[in-house]
C-alpha cells in the first residue's frame, strides 16, 4: 500500500463546483490524507517544516486545482517556493522525494478543442502544466500525466459525476498500487475514459 | 529682597535677551551669555553687586555639569578612556605647566610664581568646552572625547593643585599680609570652609577621603533605587527634582568636607548611576539648574572684567592672551598627534581646551590668599584668564567656519561613531508598548523604553529589558533619552490627552522623527490627525477584528474568505477614518463640525449597501470567482 497525499487549493471553495465534488470524493477516500491548502494557510504563512514531514511520510502527492489564468492558485506557488527547499526537495543527494509520485487534478473553464493549436488557447493543457511536470523531474520524482476536466462552467453534468467516480478509482488504485505507473506517465492527460488501472 | 529680585531679573532678562540673538548670529549661547555679562557689568557696578562671589555660587553649575557628564558615561566607557584620561590629561596639564613657568622665568618671575601661574593658566574651562561640545552635538566625536578626557583630568588635578599652592607662599608676602586684616580671600567652593581633616594624622585623612568616595559609589549603586522607589510612591513630581537636587548638593558638601573636589564627587555619583533606570529623570531635573547657573556664571566671567585695568594695559594683556591661546594649541595639536587624534577633531580639540578656565579664577583667589603671586600680577592674569575665555566662542566658530569644512571637503573625515543613532524611543511600555518592544528588540531593533510606573520597571529588569523611569510626556525627559538622533517615536502611553500634547510636541519641533501613536478610540484618531501623526493604531480595532474573524471561522465561513473580509473591513473603516479626519477640528465640536457631519453623510451613504449586510457579496475573491454573473465564460473552475 503507498501512503497517498492529496493536497486541495481554492481560493474561492465557496463558488467551486467541480472541484468541491472531487475534493468530497477524495475525502472518502480511506488511508488517503487530503489537505485542504487555503484552509490550513488563509494568511499564506506555511508552515516549513510541518509539510516537509507530509511530503517524507507520503509516497505518492498529487496537487488538485482549478486552472486559472494558465497556472494554479497562488497560495500552491507559494507552497512550492517555500517547501520544495534546496537540500530537502532537491540539490542533495539523498533529496527526501527521489522516487515519489507527482500528479495532478485540474480543471479548466475552457474545452479541450480550445487548449490546442487551432483553439483560442493556441497550446495544449500539458503545456502550461510544464513547470510542474519539470518541477518533478528535478525533485527526481515520477509525473504522471495529469487527471484533467475541461469545460468546469458548461453543464454537463451526467460527465461531472462519471469524472468524479473515476477520480475516487484513481486515488484509491494509486493507494493500493493498482495503477499501471507506466501507461499512466506515457498518457498525455488522464480522465475516466482512459484511467490505467490494473486487473 | 527687592535687591535680590533686582539682581535675578536683570541675570534673567539680560541672558533672556542676549542668548536668542547670540544663538541666531551663530556664536552659541556662551559668547551671549559673557557679553550679557559685559553689556550689566556697568549696572552692576553701580549697584556694588559682588560679582565674585556670585561666581562662586553659580560655579556649582560646573559641578552639575559634572553629574550630568557622569551620566552619560557608563563605567566600561569610563575604562576604555584610561589611557587618554591619563595620558593625553596628564601630558597636556604637565608640559603647559612647565612652557608656562619657563616663560614666566624668562620674564624674570620666580620659578614659584612661575609654577603658580602656570597650574592657573594649564587649566581649560570646562563650561565652556563642554557646553559648546553638547551644543554643537560634538561630544560624542573623537575630538569631544579627546576634550572630555584632558578636562576631567584637569578637574582631577585641580586637588593636588589646591594642596602644594600654600607650600610655595612667598615670604615677604605673607609679612606683608600679617600686616592686613581684610583678607577677602573667599576659598570658592573648592577650597574648604569647614575642615573636618585639619586635625586628623595623615593616614587617617585619606581613609576618611577613601571611604567618603566609598560611600559616594555604594549609596549611588544600592540606595538610589529603594530611594526613588519611596519618593515615587507619593506620586508628586516636584519630589523628584527635590530628591535629585539633595544627591548633587549631598554629594558636592560631602566631598567639599573631606577635601575632594565636588565636582569629581558628583562625576563619580553620576558614572554610578549611568546605568540606572532613572537616569533620563535625573537628567531631566538637574539639567535646567545645571543651565541657570552655568548661564550665570558666564555672565559674571563677562560682568566680572575690569575694563578700566584692561584698557590701561590692553597690549600686555591681549599679547598674554593670544600668547597663551597660542602655546596651549600648540602642546595640544603635538599632543594630538602622538595620541591620534584625527585630522578635523585634531583642531576642534586644540582650539577648543586653549583658554584659561573658571578653576583658574578659583586658583588665582587662592594663590592670592596663600600669598603665592602677588595682587597686581593676578589682577592682570584674571583679565588673561577671562579675556581667553572670552576668546574661546571664536576659536570654535574659527573651527567650525573655516577648518572643518576643509576637512569635510577633502573627505579625510572618518565616519563618526554616533553608537544611539537610529534609535526608537517607546513611550509607554504597558501591554501596548510592551509588545512593541519585544517584537521590534526580537527583529534586531535598538530601543529606548520610557514608562512612569515603579512596578511595571521592576518587572521589566528582571526580563533585562533597559528601561527608563519618566513621565514620557514631558519635552525635557524626551530629550533626555535623546530624541534629538532618535529616528522613531512610537507613542503607545494610555493617557489621551498625554499621548496628543506629546504628538504634537514632537511633530512640530522635531518634523523629521517618525512617529507612530497609539489611538483609544475614534474621536482620538482624528485629535492624535490633527496633531500631525498619520500612522495612528487604534488599540483594541487589530484584536477586535481578530476575534470577529474567528466568529466567522467558526460560524463555518472558511478561513480564507474570513480573511478576505476582514481585510475588506478593515479598509473601508481606514478609508471613511482616512477621509473624516481632515475634516476633524480639536476646537469645534463634532456635531457642530459642519464638514464633518457632510462628510459622515456622504461615506454612510456610499457604505448603505454594506450596511445592510451586503458585504460578502462583493469580497475580493468574488470580484474573480463569480462565474454565474457572467454572460460568458473567460476562465476556469
Amino acid at each position: 500500500m503507498k501512503r497517498v497525499l492529496v493536497y486541495y487549493a481554492h481560493p474561492a471553495h465557496r463558488f467551486s463546483r467541480v472541484n468541491k465534488a472531487l475534493l468530497d470524493m477524495a475525502k472518502d477516500q480511506t488511508n488517503v490524507t487530503v489537505i485542504d491548502l487555503y484552509e490550513e494557510y488563509p494568511r499564506f504563512r506555511i508552515d516549513i517544516d510541518k509539510e516537509q514531514d507530509r511530503l517524507r511520510n507520503h509516497d505518492v502527492i498529487l496537487f488538485q486545482f482549478p486552472i486559472y489564468w494558465y497556472s494554479s492558485p497562488s497560495l500552491i506557488k507559494e507552497f512550492l517556493d517555500l517547501t520544495l527547499e534546496h537540500g530537502f526537495a532537491y540539490g542533495a543527494p539523498d533529496a527526501a522525494l527521489t522516487n515519489k509520485i507527482m500528479g495532478l487534478a485540474v480543471s479548466t473553464a475552457g474545452t479541450e478543442s480550445d487548449y490546442s493549436e487551432t483553439g483560442y488557447q493556441t497550446y495544449p493543457l500539458r503545456t502550461f502544466l510544464t513547470p510542474f511536470e519539470q518541477t518533478a523531474r528535478l525533485c527526481n520524482m515520477t509525473f504522471l500525466a495529469p487527471y484533467a476536466y475541461f469545460g468546469a462552467h458548461a453543464e454537463q453534468d451526467g460527465f461531472l459525476n462519471e469524472h468524479v467516480q473515476s477520480y475516487g478509482r484513481f486515488i484509491s488504485a494509486l493507494r493500493d498500487e493498482t495503477l499501471d505507473i507506466d501507461a499512466a506517465c506515457a498518457l498525455d492527460l488522464m480522465n475516466a475514459t482512459n484511467l490505467p488501472v490494473k486487473g | 529682597m527687592t535687591d535680590f529680585l533686582m539682581l535675578s531679573f536683570l541675570f534673567l532678562a539680560a541672558g533672556v535677551i542676549a542668548v536668542p540673538v547670540a544663538s541666531r548670529l551663530g556664536l552659541g549661547s556662551v559668547l551671549g551669555y559673557l557679553l550679557a555679562g559685559i553689556a550689566i557689568s556697568p549696572l552692576l557696578s553701580a549697584l556694588h553687586v559682588d560679582v565674585v562671589s556670585i561666581q562662586h555660587f553659580a560655579e556649582f553649575g560646573v559641578v552639575m555639569m559634572l553629574f550630568l557628564v557622569g551620566l552619560e558615561l557608563e563605567p566600561k566607557m569610563l575604562w576604555q578612556m584610561r589611557s587618554k584620561l591619563l595620558g593625553l590629561g596628564g601630558l597636556q596639564v604637565g608640559v603647559t605647566i612647565v612652557a608656562i613657568m619657563a616663560i614666566a622665568m624668562m620674564f624674570g618671575q620666580t620659578w614659584r610664581v612661575g609654577l603658580a601661574i602656570g597650574m592657573v593658566l594649564a587649566l581649560s574651562s570646562t563650561a565652556i568646552v563642554l557646553q559648546t561640545l553638547n551644543e554643537k552635538g560634538l561630544m560624542k566625536s573623537d575630538g569631544g572625547q579627546a576634550s572630555f578626557s584632558v578636562l576631567l583630568f584637569q578637574d582631577i588635578a585641580v586637588i593636588p593643585m589646591l594642596a602644594i599652592l600654600p607650600l610655595m607662599a612667598l615670604p615677604e608676602l605673607v609679612e606683608l599680609a600679617s600686616h592686613t586684616t581684610n583678607d577677602h580671600a573667599g576659598a570658592g567652593d573648592h577650597g574648604t570652609d569647614i575642615d573636618l581633616m585639619g586635625n586628623l594624622p595623615a593616614w587617617l585623612q585619606g581613609i576618611v577621603t577613601l571611604g567618603a568616595v566609598g560611600l559616594v559609589i555604594s549609596a549611588g549603586a544600592l540606595l538610589t533605587r529603594p530611594m526613588f522607589n519611596f519618593v515615587a510612591s507619593a506620586g508628586l513630581r516636584e519630589l523628584f527634582t527635590a530628591t535629585a537636587l539633595m544627591m548633587v548638593v549631598g554629594i558636592a558638601l560631602l566631598m567639599t568636607l573631606v577635601g575632594l573636589s565636588p565636582a569629581l564627587g558628583t562625576f563619580i555619583a553620576g558614572v554610578v548611576l549611568a546605568n540606572s533606570e532613572y537616569r533620563h529623570e535625573l537628567e531631566s531635573d538637574i539639567d535646567p539648574f545645571k543651565g541657570l547657573l552655568l548661564g550665570v556664571f558666564f555672565i559674571t566671567v563677562g560682568a566680572g572684567v575690569n575694563f578700566p585695568l584692561l584698557f590701561e594695559n590692553l597690549w600686555s594683556v591681549v599679547a598674554m592672551t593670544l600668547g597663551l591661546i597660542a602655546l596651549k594649541t600648540t602642546v595640544l595639536i603635538v599632543l594630538s598627534k602622538i595620541f591620534g587624534v584625527n585630522a578635523g577633531d585634531k583642531w576642534l580639540f586644540s582650539l577648543g581646551l586653549a583658554q584659561a578656565g573658571e578653576f583658574g579664577f578659583v586658583l588665582l583667589s587662592f594663590t592670592v590668599a596663600n600669598h603665592v603671586i602677588p595682587k597686581a600680577i593676578a589682577d592682570q592674569l584674571l583679565l588673561v584668564v577671562a579675556l581667553s575665555m572670552l576668546l574661546t566662542p571664536a576659536l570654535f566658530i574659527l573651527y567650525d567656519r573655516v577648518i572643518s569644512p576643509r576637512y569635510l571637503r577633502g573627505g579625510e573625515q572618518e565616519p563618526d561613531e554616533i553608537t544611539e543613532k537610529g534609535k526608537i524611543i517607546i513611550a509607554g511600555h504597558g501591554r501596548f508598548g510592551g509588545i512593541i518592544n519585544r517584537l521590534l528588540s526580537w527583529s534586531g531593533h535598538k530601543t529606548v523604553v520610557l514608562d512612569y510606573s515603579s512596578s511595571q520597571l521592576e518587572m521589566l529588569r528582571a526580563f533585562n529589558v533597559k528601561a527608563f523611569y519618566g513621565d514620557a510626556s514631558r519635552p525635557d525627559l524626551l530629550h533626555a533619552a535623546g530624541i534629538d538622533d532618535a529616528e522613531m517615536l512610537i507613542v503607545a502611553i494610555d493617557d489621551k490627552q498625554k499621548a496628543t500634547e506629546m504628538v504634537h510636541y514632537v511633530h512640530h519641533n522635531y518634523p523629521h522623527i517618525k512617529i507612530i501613536a497609539r489611538a483609544v478610540d475614534r474621536q482620538h484618531v482624528y485629535e492624535l490627525y490633527a496633531a500631525g501623526c498619520r500612522e495612528i493604531i487604534r488599540e483594541t480595532f487589530d484584536s477586535s477584528v481578530r476575534a470577529a474573524r474567528t466568529a466567522l471561522e467558526m460560524l463555518g465561513t472558511r478561513k480564507f474568505d474570513a480573511e478576505l473580509i476582514v481585510q475588506d473591513f478593515i479598509e473601508r473603516d481606514r478609508h471613511i477614518i482616512r477621509e473624516m479626519a481632515p475634516h476633524y477640528d480639536p476646537d469645534i465640536p463634532i456635531h457642530k463640525n459642519q464638514a464633518l457631519v457632510e462628510k459622515t453623510k456622504e461615506l454612510m451613504k456610499a457604505q448603505e449597501s454594506e450596511l445592510l449586510g451586503k458585504a460578502s457579496a462583493n469580497t475580493t475573491t468574488s470580484r474573480a470567482w463569480d462565474f454565474s454573473k457572467r454572460t460568458k465564460p473567460e476562465s476556469d473552475d
